[in-house]
């Protein structure tokens, strides 16, 4: 019963803060729009918990969508992703209060933003086929809408093209798949196909499996479908790109675990394996342009790739553990990708809010012009450090935690059964180490070129902290990622009924105060690593402070030129410069673009009048994968036009050929 | 048995802080015999350290609280590993804390905390020798990662405590193929870890070949001596896991009283002071590759890290 009236409030809001966005005074609007968001994502977060908890009880509303109606309910699963959402809703609407001041924000956009919301809410709760593709195709529209914001320039144009060409081709496998999945079972509720999914032929288990697994793909930003996310999350406006990252693409993975995880029943070996190496090349390669990177916000759209990589990576592992019969690393490998979820919302919306504070600040979001905020911003240089320190999987870290996971359920991942387990282990160990060193690349680059150092421009120099209210908004994302970094004792409840919904795994992962692994050898700390390192710098601090006596007052000196004069912040590293080791040595895969072009004196050609240095770095997957098939795209539209002669009769002509082939189909 | 193992942890952290500027010491002593020098003793590390805590605390304009913070984080987090690994006894009562990874995890996290102290402070020389350090770093962090996975492998855990008791129990096992691979990745990767030759040389000062010392480059007076004392101490702390992942005799498994922890201090500190000759020794022989040749012999590392995991688990499909 509660879960419903949460429920209806959900949709209520969904539908009710935008038309209050619209009817408010043009002053009003940002504190409607940004506080409604807020209490719909209370809303999402507290149904989320019951459906954790209790789950939904299904409802059937006939009168909303035609033909079918519309059925709603939930498990463990959905609550799980209704809480994501709610919970990055609650800190993005904090932050829209004072990030819309000033006009910032036109008002479509912020009349779109709470409806956005209430359809990714409502996306882990439809319970048959035709309400999930509705609700689906309403974020999507919405979410295209908000890329679009900025339309009047022309790189945010070509964003939302490809954004809603990918996102519909993405629509149509899932359709597609879905469609033919329930006329398979017979029955288009998910409840039903989950029940019966396991029977159906093989043959159409595999077909569904690859169409929903390329649609959801899409949606959660993996390789080779990745191309629309480094585009489309830097031109979307900064509270926009926090929801898009850190809830939507979660919803990707929200559908490959309802339909492939969970309805399609334990399949066969291949499956993980598809999953694994899909999620193993978006990780390791997102991240090596994460690390090249040096626009700020193409950076995290990578990392955003990435993180996903690793949750399919999870995922993957999972299916193969339980397709080879191990229930309990299975589980382990599940939660891993469960928490990586959860972790990615919380440290990624932090890290999306962060960069938009800096380019609102400063109107720069490329790294090479950015420094020096951590003087100039405390506030916010703290709290992007957060999303750092949580994102790049170091110990004190959120991130660590689902990458330890991770790594524990493919060491006990016992290989004697098959060896395809046996060599697919230490190669996806192999991609996630690479990923982990170069994420940490990445975040450092970020954080530590952006934020520290010297300010490289006068805009940076000028930058001053926000509003209170998009600082508090920042740190009620920062509270919970700390809160996953230190305190799985805590979150671990979130977890602790997936088990029941998901078939094929059993035992799992202990949620204390120490980690452990039930059934399986190993545990870890993180309070206590954070204890022991706190009392080790105790330690150290009290020897230094007694050693003091006899030692001169600490004083403050000009930084070390070599002699030579005062060092301007133009000899500081950028962050070109800080990945052209990396860039280098991964110069195979990335392909960067360099001209350098040498003018030399009239007089002699010995001396140099100038030399100019370009490099781009543009995504091969995109130049070398996208482009020839545009390409074919193309040719084959030439070659039907032929086709569009304009004349009547050929027309009649291809109308009655047509019914032919139908009739001839059909008989 | 808990309270007998709370002593033996406590005495491993503090044989760990107090050997580690010895272990420097032993290094460049050797390397100065070889070379026809007289050197400066074993102890200069120590002497060296009480001038710098002597000296004035000095703090360059326009750094922010990452580079004062830092050399403390970095020496606290080394520190927090070194009570994670079995250095005196075999399960140290911090075992559950944490596992392989975290020890990876946190020297790590002092690398990382370096390279950002570095960057704060805005010059040219803390950029560059950030940015080598975690270009390094990133490319040692997966083969680090391989080495111990393929560890892990046949004992079915990462658990320190499980990995050096079982090898203690069957010494014949560390001749496996997978272990001698992951041992061979496991000697580049501490290389780089502690800036050794020939991947980075901890003497020169030199802006072409820097790396390590580019990114201390500010630091003076008490704050350098935590970060000398800190990067010591990683030297320890790696070497004694070299040492009691592949030849744990001495170490106290299950007796813990005070005969068997002697013994065993005994032993590692000889296995340390071994090994620390060694290095000195083989860096007489080797010259500074060129910064990008290095990522060849990481790679090099790496591969041998995927190596020894495959091997060691298709050998244990074999072996069941």
């Amino acid at each position: 019963m509660l879960a419903h009236v949460l429920l209806a409030a959900c949709t209520g809001f969904g539908l009710i803060v935008p038309a209050g966005v619209l009817l408010a005074r043009t002053a009003a609007r940002p504190v409607v729009a940004g506080g409604g968001t807020a209490v719909l994502g209370v809303a999402g977060v507290a149904l989320g918990v019951q459906s954790i908890r209790a789950g939904v009880v299904p409802v059937r509303i006939g009168w909303l969508l035609p033909l079918s109606g519309a059925q709603f309910g939930g498990d463990a699963l959905s609550g799980l992703f209704v809480l994501v959402v709610g919970a990055v809703a609650v800190a993005v609407g904090v932050y829209l209060i004072g990030y819309a001041r000033d006009g910032h924000l036109p008002t479509a956009a912020l009349a779109i933003i709470p409806g956005f919301v209430g359809a990714m809410l409502l996306v882990p709760l439809a319970g048959s086929v035709t309400t999930f593709l509705a609700m689906w195709e309403l974020m999507a529209l919405t979410s295209t809408v908000l890329v679009l914001t900025d339309h009047e320039r022309a790189a945010c144009r070509r964003a939302g093209l490809v954004y809603a060409v990918m996102t519909h081709l993405g629509f149509l496998a899932v359709l597609v798949g879905l469609v033919t999945f329930a006329a398979g079972v017979g029955s288009e509720v998910f409840a039903a196909m989950a029940r019966d999914g396991a029977a159906l032929p093989p043959a159409t288990r595999d077909a569904i499996f690859l169409l929903t697994v390329a649609g959801f793909a899409s949606k959660a930003g993996l390789l080779p479908l990745h191309a629309w996310l480094p585009r489309g999350h830097p031109e979307a406006p900064g509270p926009v790109s926090a929801l898009m990252s850190a809830a939507m693409v979660a919803l990707g993975v929200y559908g490959l675990i309802r339909i492939d995880v969970v309805a399609l029943g334990v399949g066969p070996g291949w499956w993980g394996l598809t999953l694994l190496v899909i999620g193993a090349t978006s990780a390791v390669y997102a991240v090596l342009q994460a690390s090249v990177a040096t626009d700020l916000k193409r950076l995290l759209a990578y990392s955003t790739s990435e993180n996903m990589g690793l949750v399919a990576v999870g995922l993957g592992a999972a299916m193969l553990l339980r397709s080879a019969a191990q229930p309990a690393a299975a589980a382990v490998a599940f939660a891993a990708a469960m928490l990586q979820v959860v972790n990615h919302a919380a440290f990624k919306s932090l890290a999306f809010l962060g960069a938009s504070t800096v380019q609102r600040a400063t109107g720069q979001r490329d790294l090479d012009q950015l420094g020096g905020l951590a003087r100039r911003m405390p506030a916010t240089s703290g709290l992007f450090g957060i999303a750092a320190l949580a994102g790049s999987g170091l110990p004190l870290g959120a991130a660590f935690i689902s990458e330890w996971l991770l790594l524990q359920s493919l060491v006990h991942a016992v290989p004697s059964h098959s060896s395809t387990v046996a060599l697919a282990m230490p190669l996806t160990v192999a991609a996630v180490a690479l990923s982990a060193g170069l994420g940490i690349a990445a975040m450092v680059k970020a954080f530590g070129v952006g934020f520290l150092a010297r300010p490289r421009t006068a805009a940076a120099d000028a930058a001053v902290d926000p509003s209170a209210a998009m600082v508090a908004g920042m740190a009620l994302a920062a509270a919970a990622c700390v809160l996953l970094a230190v305190a799985p004792a805590l979150t671990g409840p979130l977890f602790a009924h997936l088990d029941g919904v998901v078939p094929g795994l059993d035992g799992g992962v202990r949620w204390g105060r120490v980690l452990e692994l039930s059934g399986l050898r190993g545990a870890m700390s993180p309070l206590g690593v954070l204890a022991a390192v706190a009392a080790a710098a105790l330690l150290i601090a009290m020897s230094i402070g007694l050693t003091r006596r006899g030692r001169p007052a600490p004083t403050t000196v000009p930084l070390w030129a070599c002699g030579a004069g005062p060092l301007t912040p133009r000899m500081q590293y950028t962050a070109s410069a800080f990945a052209e080791p990396l860039q280098r040595v991964f110069d195979d895969v990335l392909r960067p673009d360099t001209d350098i072009e040498v003018s030399h004196l009239d007089e002699s050609r010995y001396m140099l009048d100038r030399i100019r240095y370009r490099r781009q770095i543009s995504d091969a997957v995109e130049a070398r994968l996208y482009a020839p098939i545009l390409r074919v795209v193309e040719a084959g539209a030439h070659l039907v036009r032929r086709a569009h002669n304009g004349r009547l009769h050929w027309y009649l002509g291809y109308g009655a050929v047509g019914l032919l082939i139908a009739l001839v189909v059909a008989r | 048995m808990s309270r007998a193992a709370d002593v033996g942890t406590a005495t491993q952290i503090v044989l760990a802080v107090a050997v580690a500027p010895m272990l420097v010491g032993v290094t460049r002593q050797t390397r100065a015999r070889l070379e026809g020098r007289a050197g400066a003793g074993w102890r200069q590390p120590y002497r060296d350290l009480r001038k710098l805590l002597r000296k004035q605390s000095l703090r360059p304009r326009g750094t922010t609280i990452v580079f004062a913070a830092a050399p403390l984080l970095v020496a606290a987090s080394t520190l927090a590993a070194a009570g994670l690994v079995p250095i005196v006894v075999a399960s140290p009562t911090t075992t559950r804390i944490g596992d392989l990874f975290v020890v990876v995890g946190l020297l790590l996290f002092g690398t990382v905390t370096l390279a950002l102290a570095g960057l704060d402070s805005g010059t040219a020389f803390g950029g560059m020798g950030a940015s080598r350090t975690i270009t390094m770093a990133a490319l040692v962090e997966p083969s680090l990662l391989l080495a111990v996975f393929a560890l892990s492998v046949p004992v079915r855990s990462t658990s320190l405590a499980a990995i050096v008791t079982s090898v203690a129990a069957h010494p014949e096992t560390v001749a496996r193929p997978g272990a001698v691979l992951a041992g061979a990745a496991l000697v580049v990767a501490v290389l780089a870890e502690t800036g050794r030759l020939p991947i980075d040389n901890p003497a020169t000062h030199l802006e072409l070949t820097m790396v390590h010392e580019a990114m201390t480059l500010e630091y003076a007076g008490p704050r350098l001596a935590v970060i000398e004392w800190a990067s010591a101490l990683r030297l320890t702390v790696l070497l004694a896991l070299l040492a009691n992942l592949f030849w744990p005799a001495g170490i106290a498994i299950h007796n813990v009283s005070a005969p068997a922890l002697l013994l065993a201090t005994v032993a590692i500190t000889a296995k340390l002071v071994v090994l620390a000759a060694v290095l000195g020794g083989a860096e007489v022989l080797l010259a500074k590759l060129r910064l990008f040749r290095v990522p060849e012999l990481l790679a090099g590392a790496f591969l041998l890290g995927l190596l020894a995991v495959t091997t060691s688990s298709v050998l244990s499909v074999n072996a069941s």
